[in-house]
């Protein structure tokens, strides 16, 4: 067994075994031949390849300050034009260049001015255990036991606890102070811009559709009515963005409370998923899905948007439309639900 | 050294220099105490040094980046010289980054030359920390190292991410998108975590800004804090080596410092900076300008994150539909929780991983000695379970690109590597556990018989026999330099009685031991001697 292989490291003072836990050392095990005899290289044995060496490293070196030089010059030679873009390409390539061939010049020269000509002997050093000597760790003790007893850390009891008490409170005002990074999210998730009679309008436009203008399996990508002028444009299109498409009518599989929410088959799903919030942008016309390009949650539009695959678990809310007395489509209400990705405080 | 005290005798510059020094920040004594320490040479050990000189290349490009960019979300109307977003709205952030890659020279390479380290940075760390858990150099006295390690790579998956996020163009935007969706889906604090962090509703003029701050400042102080820690340690440990003959636990066999360490480390430094420079100078990466600024409504097909957080999003791929759950009237997004689960799970097993083999292992001896991965099979094979986990997460970010390339079924695809995220890591472990054993059993049979020389001879009688040549001894103890060991049988403590603990640890250690090979005795090697004079 293991309980005394030549393995066993002892420390250098203070007789320190270690448990080899599991290890076995057969006690016939090879015997170390030592360090292996250093090979010589050409540069040692002869002045001729070491001399050689040195013009290389030498070469290296100037190659180095050629190619910053080059760099230099390449600043003013290849400026930014701003009728052609194409001049960024060029300064780019060349400055870059310039610059590599004066990195790699220093670092390849001093690395095979090293391996060619600096002594490749191996050395051995020897390597003491990380802990301490018996009388390194005796002192430490003393020390902790001194500061100890002249602070009266253990003995006086008061003062330590009050002390881990002050400790434990002087950074909550620190963490309070974060507090005003943003504001209680309260009911703003729960609710979009879309009103009762809000126009459905082109993104990024905002120009109004006519029912008539959505042909039969087009896709129009809408925004509603107001958006563009709106204080928090980028906010209320992260939660009002909709997808609007036109499908026959007879195959939309609509429940009894949302038969009223299409129009002679133009339907409008929000475009934010309900996984993390990308956009589902892709719409494939013969099988009806919706496909959001982040994580390929797939919704059936025929279906209320059901999820048929991929880490989505709810339809995309409906957003119930109909036409005004211009033709226009505008919304019948708000989303019936929250937009977007889950969170806790959303009910069903 | 000689060269400092021999110029100190004579006089001169240096050697004033040298005095001047070493009687104000005692330069003398740390020289002597660092001038000659002995480095082991090995080209894995270079990558931790790649992953280093990567981050001061971040800390060089970036700083010239601060000088141009401005971390703000205030809309502009772009008019600078990029023809086709002329007039567009957008953010100053991105207006700003617009005009370091168009309108200041050097601009857009040293964007390049940024991302790039960035990418390298990452890549350079995780295959340092693969080393080193290959090859067991995290074991006594270096766990703490290993923790040290683990939260630099992080540090840099979390400087990765800000940095990606702040030209605000259509890709951060929607990286940024996910990381909301993401931490809406927490129980209880999530939606009001995600106010906190972006100052109010997604997108909001808060978190470009913010992004920044911990950016430039708060992670690459922690890093450098981090890096100082580790190389420290480094210092205090020395470094480990390869087994082999000389090579031992008490002693380190290398090359010393000065000169020939300051050489080649320094020169390696350009020679680093000299490729991310070459590639940024060559290769475009993240052209921003291609899409334009962040908007919440298009996103473009097969879009990837930088492949460090392939893996999360990889993740967050392949959870299983219709995961979310009510409970009472709130709602459990486990679609979202289980991805951070199983990741977060596996980074704490990573982590871990030291202490647990400690303890299997019972093992309290200092180790300086490295390992061939071979000789370690069970960890060897556990590692390559995790690569194998890890690497099926990654391709699960890319199911849509695999799908359209291979001109196959995304269905399909995602519910393979769902299936492959299961077996695959199964398959990985049996595999490499096998080849393990065998390369080891084949160790053995080199080592007793010598090496097959591809020579036929025919004997007198008829018979072909191969010549096999035998080993000279230093090449011979390379194989036969590795400890073996035993499992461990679930034993009675003092009050007899055999404790779950002590069940548990049997089973881990049979786990681990059951199947061993050991190395050549001296005794094995003269009897196979013995045995080839008789033949």
């Amino acid at each position: 067994m293991s309980s005394k292989g030549k393995d066993l490291v002892v420390a250098q003072e203070g007789e320190h075994e270690y448990a080899t836990g599991l290890a076995v050392v057969a006690p016939d095990a090879i015997k170390d031949p030592g360090l292996e005899p250093h090979r010589v290289r050409m540069t040692d044995k002869s002045e001729k390849h070491a001399k050689n060496a040195e013009r290389q490293v030498t070469a290296m070196f100037l190659a180095s300050i050629v190619g910053s030089a080059f760099a230099l010059w390449a600043y003013f030679a290849f400026p930014l034009s701003e009728s052609d873009l194409g001049t960024v390409r060029s300064n780019t390539l060349f400055l870059g260049l310039g610059i590599t061939l004066g990195l790699f010049g220093i670092g390849i020269g001093a690395v095979h001015w090293a391996k060619t000509l600096m002594p490749d002997a191996e050395v051995s050093e020897a390597r003491h255990q990380t802990r301490g000597s018996e009388e390194t760790r005796a002192r430490a003790i003393e020390i902790i036991d001194l500061a100890n007893q002249e602070s009266g850390f253990s003995r006086r009891k008061l003062i330590r606890r009050t002390l881990y008490g002050a400790l434990a409170f002087f950074p909550l005002p620190g963490i309070i102070l974060f507090a005003d990074l943003g504001p209680n999210p309260a009911d703003s998730l729960k609710h979009t811009m879309w009103r009762k009679g809000t126009r459905l309008t082109r993104d990024p436009y905002g120009t109004p559709i006519k029912a008539t203008d959505v042909t039969l399996g087009s896709v129009f990508h809408v925004i509603p009515e107001g958006l563009n002028e709106s204080d928090h444009k980028l906010e209320e299109k992260a939660k009002a963005a909709v997808l609007l498409v036109r499908v026959e009518p007879e195959i939309l599989k609509e429940s009894d409370e949302r038969k009223g929410w299409s129009y002679d088959g133009i339907v409008a799903y929000s475009k934010i998923c309900t996984h993390v919030g990308c956009p589902v942008a892709l719409y494939e016309q013969h099988t009806h899905h919706l496909l959001c390009p982040c994580h390929q949650s797939t919704f059936d539009l025929t279906n209320a948007c059901a999820v048929v695959f991929g880490p989505a678990s709810r339809p995309l809310p409906q957003l119930p439309i109909t036409v005004d007395a211009e033709g226009y489509l505008v919304a019948q209400s708000d989303f019936n639900e929250p937009v977007g990705p889950s969170f806790w405080e959303r009910k069903a | 050294m000689s060269t400092a005290t021999a110029n100190k005798k004579k006089g001169g510059f240096l050697a004033g220099t040298a005095n001047y020094l070493d009687e104000r920040v005692g330069v003398a004594g740390i020289l002597k105490e660092f001038g000659r320490k002995v480095f082991p040479d090995h080209w894995s050990f270079m990558l931790g040094e790649v992953a280093l000189y990567s981050f001061l290349v971040l800390l060089l490009s970036g700083t010239f980046l601060t000088f141009f960019f401005q971390p703000s979300m205030v809309p502009v109307v772009y008019d600078g010289v990029y023809g086709p977003l002329k007039g567009a709205e957008m953010s100053i952030a991105y207006s700003s980054t617009l005009d370091i890659s168009f309108e200041v020279r050097g601009g857009l390479l040293m964007r390049q030359v940024h991302h790039w380290s960035a990418l390298l940075f990452v890549a350079a760390a995780g295959l340092h920390m693969l080393r080193v858990f290959f090859t067991g150099a995290f074991r006594k006295p270096r766990e703490i190292n290993w923790v040290v390690g683990f939260v630099l790579f992080i540090l840099g998956m979390a400087g990765g991410f800000t940095g990606y996020s702040l030209p605000d163009d259509l890709l951060s935007g929607n990286g940024l998108r996910i990381i909301d969706g993401m931490i809406k889906g927490i129980p209880f604090i999530g939606a009001y975590t995600s106010s906190l962090l972006f100052g109010g509703e997604f997108p909001g003029e808060a978190i470009v800004g913010r992004l920044y701050s911990l950016h430039i400042m708060l992670i690459p102080a922690l890093i450098l804090v981090f890096v100082a820690v580790h190389l420290f340690m480094v210092v205090i440990h020395k470094h480990t080596h390869y087994s082999g003959p000389g090579r031992r636990d008490d002693n380190v066999v290398g090359y010393p410092l000065m000169p020939v360490y300051v050489a080649k480390a320094g020169g390696f430094f350009f020679i680093v900076f000299g490729v991310i420079m070459l590639v940024a100078a060559t290769f475009t990466i993240n052209p921003v300008w291609s899409y334009g600024g962040y908007d919440p409504s298009p996103v473009s097909a097969g879009t990837q994150p930088d492949w460090y957080i392939g893996w999360l999003d990889g993740a967050l791929r392949l959870a299983p539909t219709h995961l979310e759950f009510m409970v009472g009237n709130n709602t459990l997004s486990m679609n979202i929780l289980l991805p951070m689960i199983v990741g977060i799970g596996f980074l704490v097993v990573v982590a871990l991983y030291p202490f647990i083999e400690a303890w299997v292992t019972g093992d309290k001896r200092e180790h300086h000695v490295l390992d061939r991965p071979r000789n370690a099979p069970t960890r060897t094979a556990i590692g390559a379970a995790g690569v194998t986990f890890y690497a099926v997460l990654w391709a699960g970010a890319s199911t849509d690109l695999i799908a359209t390339q291979f001109k196959m079924s995304l269905n399909q695809v995602l519910t393979s590597i769902q299936i492959l995220l299961i077996i695959g890591p199964i398959l990985a472990y049996i595999i490499t556990k096998r080849t393990c054993l065998s390369l080891q059993r084949k160790d053995r049979e080199i080592v007793l018989h010598g090496r097959e020389s591809g020579r036929i001879i025919r004997m007198p009688n008829g018979e072909y026999v191969e010549v096999h040549e035998p080993m000279n001894e230093y090449d011979l103890y390379k194989l036969v330099d590795f400890k073996s060991y035993q499992p461990m049988l679930a034993r009675p403590n003092d009050k007899g009685v055999i404790t779950i603990r002590s069940r548990i640890r049997a089973k881990l250690s049979s786990f681990f031991f059951e199947e061993r090979v050991q190395p050549v005795t001296a005794t094995e090697l003269e009897a196979a001697h013995d045995h080839k004079e008789i033949h």
